[in-house]
């Protein structure tokens, strides 16, 4: 049947097709989807794991047992995981293993914009790069085949435009994998040095391999053109760009590898037109290989290295852009993604932005507190990073009266318990702050393992942070609700002042959760607003000050009451029950 | 053909994945190739979000860029406003009049621009700016804002109406398909 699909959507029909049976995976944006779409296939056991790294040794397992195995995660996710990745390329597989990595360029929501085929080349891996929808269905049915012939993991490469875009895709149907059943085999899945030193080169010899697969492979295609004044070597998105551009013109390669990547092909590409120009997308990843082998090209002298590219940024070098439209004379304000009305962050940062602390962030919705007017994060590198940060941050000299770290409840789970834990061990006294708004809320609510509910939707064991951590040695835990603003200002200073370390999990469901109940929007009395602003400082998308007076945009307020704490003349009324 | 662009502009949460579910799905069954390009992830939160829709013979780049749209519909005026450089010459701009400040105008650190639609009229761009928003509450909810825009949009193709009811039916939920109906139609006859 042909349908609309979405390019996370059919990757995650072509695991089904190709019979995947075990699916470990952490969300992470643009790659989430792939895993939520597979999970709805009751053939297919899925799961969230804890973190990319326990998601790809779960695959890695399942592997081992002989099934067909996936794990999904964003590029960032990959630094993660690269601890088996790297080794995974020794052991090889049983079952085939694939894993897909979802690249942003353009940092729609992310920290950074590297480029994962770098990985490929670094775990000597191969890595498929599907150019649409279609191709996300062959190219994860053709990875699992790739896996199992040459006894390797093997890495699907998307991006946002490839993942979050919908084309046309046709559906098969589900295949029966070969059964292999697990054999002891400690040579090959043991890799100590002894054993390690037998299989580095067998990694070597499948490299070559795949080598000679990718000369006469049909993934790596090329479209004649008419004008041999150049030829374009390109893949995923930047092929649809180039095409868009340039339609049939000039003679282009298209890989649908891109790594380990083929030699004579190239060349002979090469020598069948006048000039080489590579179009790829962040690093001169092909570009590089293309010079390694001797041949002249030409890449990122053309195209940017930051960023993602776009058909007009590829048109331009080539004197082919269309002209910009109109432009208006107004001055148009920026819309930058803001907290939600109601989101029980808001309150916990206006406090810790009023007692102006040093604020060691995390990555979560909650990195929007370092917008004003909250303005009350100070760092941001990793998942964890605040966790650990802060005991660096106190050990060099930090003030622990006035340092706290933040992170959610999901990137608890994920990598700041080990934080926490070195908190403990090594004794600093930092006031760390648990968000825990009972969700994966910026991936768009995936649950986790303080949810107690697992990724089909089935009640399961929910980790209590309570425990947790008091059980690795934090004596003072205590929780409060971020909504009560003097409630949360009491616990943040008197654990501040203790010596020891203290963790405060801020608790309140994400206020898009369906099954949070939402009070009456509240509302000014006019009489009694003075136009103080004081109900501004919190940053709430339904409050606006209009003709000198407050007004709370009754489509958007959720009656969450914490404007109404700031107001000392009693203006904004409500907070009802609806 | 050529490739004919749509971009569907808003503030994230008004709802404009329906808009191009909807899209696409006439498109498709009209036997178009068709690409949808969403935006996922933290512009989704109240922030300025654009979802790309593109039909013809053959799409090969998912988005949309400046110079390029046929048609802009948006859900705001000034998500309208802020993509004109997009539209190709003789686009055409739809949009709701409704105004939904940014964190920067609520906080006062700089102010919503008046007369949007005045401006770009004067600048010859083709506008139909509207009050989609009474007209979705007046089919029963405000959400049904996305229905009363892809009614307006309609008057621009040549799809029957029949078309148009088929595709509605099949990307809504069974409950909600009268009140989109509805919506749609006041904003194709509105």
């Amino acid at each position: 049947m042909k349908m609309l699909m979405l390019g996370n959507e059919a990757v995650a029909r072509g695991l089904y097709e190709a019979g995947c049976a075990v699916v470990s995976s952490y969300p992470g944006t643009p790659s989430t989807e792939i895993t939520e779409a597979v999970a709805k296939f009751p053939e297919v056991y899925a799961e969230w794991a804890p973190n990319e790294k326990v998601a790809m040794e779960t695959a890695f397992g399942a592997s081992l047992a002989g099934k067909r195995a996936f794990c999904g995660m964003k590029h960032v996710g990959l630094n993660v995981a690269a601890d088996p990745l790297f080794t995974l390329s020794y052991t090889g597989v049983n079952g085939g293993l694939v894993i897909a990595v979802a690249d942003d360029a353009g940092m729609h929501s992310s920290q950074n914009e590297q480029d994962s085929r770098h990985y490929a080349r670094a775990a000597k891996l191969p890595m498929l790069e599907p150019a649409d929808s279609a191709e996300g269905l062959a190219f994860a049915k053709l990875a699992y085949e790739l896996s199992e012939q040459f006894d390797t993991p093997v890495l699907l490469k998307m991006c946002t435009r490839i993942a979050h875009s919908q084309s046309v895709v046709e559906t098969g149907q589900r295949i029966t994998p070969p059964e292999k059943p697990y054999v002891k085999n400690g040579p090959k899945y043991i890799m100590m040095p002894g054993n390690a030193k037998r299989r580095h080169p067998v990694v070597e010899e499948r490299t070559r391999a795949l080598m000679d697969w990718a000369e006469t492979a049909d993934i790596n295609r090329i479209e004649d053109g008419p004008d041999k004044s150049m030829g374009i070597l390109t893949s995923s998105t930047s092929y649809q760009y180039v095409k868009e551009v340039l339609g049939d013109t000039y003679p282009v390669l298209k890989l649908g590898m891109v790594w380990p990547l083929p030699v004579e092909k190239l060349r002979s590409f090469a020598a069948g037109v006048d000039k080489l120009v590579v179009v790829e997308e962040l690093d001169g990843f092909l570009e590089a290989w293309c010079r390694e082998i001797g041949l002249e090209v030409e890449g990122k002298s053309l195209f940017s290295a930051i960023d993602e590219l776009s058909q007009n940024l590829v048109a331009a070098p080539l004197g082919k852009a269309p002209d910009a439209g109109v432009k208006l004379d107004a001055a148009i304000p920026p819309r930058p993604p803001v907290m939600c009305a109601g989101c029980p962050h808001r309150g916990l940062f206006y406090t810790l932005n009023k007692l102006k602390l040093t604020v060691l962030g995390d990555i979560g919705c909650y990195t929007l507190g370092a917008v004003p007017p909250l303005a009350a994060i100070d760092s941001t590198l990793c998942m964890g990073a605040s966790f650990s940060g802060i005991h660096g941050f106190l050990k060099a000299g930090g003030d622990p009266k006035k340092t706290v770290a933040v992170i959610g409840d999901s990137t608890f789970m994920h990598s700041g318990m080990t934080g926490l834990v070195n908190i403990a061990y090594n004794e600093s006294p930092a006031t760390v702050i648990i968000l825990d708004n009972s969700i994966t809320g910026m991936t768009g609510h995936q649950q986790n393992p303080t949810t107690g509910f697992n990724l089909k939707g089935d009640p399961c064991t929910k980790i209590d942070l309570e425990t947790l951590c008091r059980s690795v040695g934090i004596r003072r835990v205590r929780v409060v609700d971020p909504y009560n603003l003097k409630e949360c200002e009491t616990a943040i200073k008197e654990e501040l002042e203790a010596d020891e370390a203290s963790v405060v999990i801020s608790r309140r469901p994400c206020a898009l959760l369906k099954y949070v109940k939402h009070k009456k929007p509240l509302t000014v009395d006019p009489s009694k607003c003075v136009g103080c602003k004081s109900c501004m400082k919190i940053g709430c998308p339904a409050i606006a000050i209009v003709d000198g007076k407050a007004t709370v945009d009754a489509t958007l307020c959720v009656g969450c009451g914490v404007c109404q704490q700031l107001c000392k003349f009693d203006a904004l009324q409500g907070h009802e029950e609806v | 053909m050529k490739t004919k662009n749509i971009m569907i502009v808003g503030v994230g949460g008004q709802g404009s994945l329906l808009a191009s579910k909807l899209l696409g799905r006439l498109l498709l069954d009209q036997g178009y190739d068709v690409k949808v390009s969403e935006v996922h992830g933290m512009s989704q939160r109240g922030g300025s979000v654009v979802t790309y829709v593109r039909f013809g013979d053959q799409v090969y780049s998912p988005i949309i860029d400046k110079g390029e749209a046929d048609f802009i519909v948006s859900f705001e005026l000034l998500e309208a406003a802020r993509w004109t450089e997009y539209l190709q010459p003789g686009g055409h701009i739809v949009t709701n009049t409704q105004q939904i400040n940014p964190m920067p105008v609520i906080t006062g650190a700089a102010s919503y621009p008046a007369g949007l639609a005045a401006e770009m009229a004067e600048k010859g761009i083709s506008v139909d700016a509207f009050d989609a928003l009474s007209l979705a509450v007046q089919a029963g909810s405000p959400k049904a804002v996305n229905l009363v825009l892809m009614g307006r949009l309609s008057r621009s193709f040549d799809f029957t109406e029949e078309q148009w009811m088929d595709a509605i039916q099949k990307s809504v939920p069974e409950k909600f398909l009268e009140m989109n109906r509805t919506a749609f139609r006041l904003g194709r006859d509105a």
